[in-house]
C-alpha cells in the first residue's frame, strides 16, 4: 500500500468536512507551502513528525559508473529529513527486528 | 517554518474556511503520514518526494563510556527522498 495525495484528500473530505475541491486544494497547498519554505532556504519543523533541513554540499569528485570517466559532482543544496524521536520510536517498534 | 506557521499560511490561503479547519487538516495529514509509515507503508507525493522505511540489520555496538559490548537489534528507520521538482527548486535557489 502507498499513501498518496488522493488518499490524504479523501481523509480531509471525510474527517474534516472540507468539500472535495477544498480537500484536494488543501493537500496540494500543504506540500506547496513546505516546498516554498525550503526553496527560500527556510527549514521546516513539524513537531511529532520530523524536520526538513537544507544542506549545502561542496563540489566533490565523482565518476561515471559505466565508463569510469571522472566527472566532478557540482556543489548543490539538498533537502534532508530527520524523523522525530516519536516517529522513529513508533516505526522501530513495529517490526520487532523482522526483515521485509 | 514551524507547524503553527504552516497552519497560519494555509488559513490565509483558504479564507473561506474557519481557521480551525487548517489546523485540523494539518494534524490529520501528519497523523495519516505517520500511521502509514508505522504500518510499513510507503508515502509518495508527486513533485515533493517519497517516504519509506530502511532496514538496519542487528549489530554489536559499544557503550562509549565503559567500552562494554552491547547488541543493537535490527530496526526500521524512516527515510525521505526528495522528488525531482523539490530537488531542482531547492538547488536552483541556493
Amino acid at each position: 500500500m502507498t499513501l498518496t495525495k488522493a488518499e490524504l484528500a479523501d481523509l480531509l473530505f471525510e474527517k474534516v468536512g472540507l468539500n472535495k475541491r477544498e480537500a484536494k486544494d488543501m493537500v496540494e497547498a500543504f506540500f506547496d507551502e513546505i516546498r516554498n519554505a525550503l526553496e527560500t532556504g527556510d527549514g521546516v519543523k513539524l513537531s511529532g513528525f520530523g524536520n526538513f533541513q537544507l544542506r549545502d554540499k561542496p563540489q566533490r569528485p565523482g565518476r561515471n559508473p559505466k565508463t569510469g570517466q571522472e566527472i566532478p559532482i557540482t556543489a548543490r543544496r539538498v533537502v534532508t529529513f530527520h524523523a522525530s524521536q516519536k516517529l522513529k520510536a513508533d516505526v522501530e517498534q513495529l517490526y520487532n527486528g523482522t526483515s521485509a | 517554518m514551524t507547524k503553527s506557521e504552516l497552519i497560519a499560511r494555509l488559513a490565509e490561503r483558504f479564507p473561506q474556511l474557519v481557521a480551525k479547519d487548517a489546523d485540523f487538516a494539518v494534524k490529520m495529514i501528519l497523523d495519516a503520514m505517520s500511521d502509514a509509515l508505522v504500518r510499513g507503508d510507503r508515502i509518495e507525493i508527486r513533485g515533493f518526494g517519497s517516504f519509506a522505511l530502511n532496514y538496519r540489520p542487528p549489530r554489536t555496538g559499544r557503550n562509549p563510556k565503559s567500552g562494554d559490548k552491547v547488541s543493537v537489534p535490527a530496526k526500521w528507520v524512516p527515510h525521505f527522498k526528495a522528488g525531482k521538482e523539490l530537488r531542482e527548486r531547492v538547488d536552483k535557489a541556493s
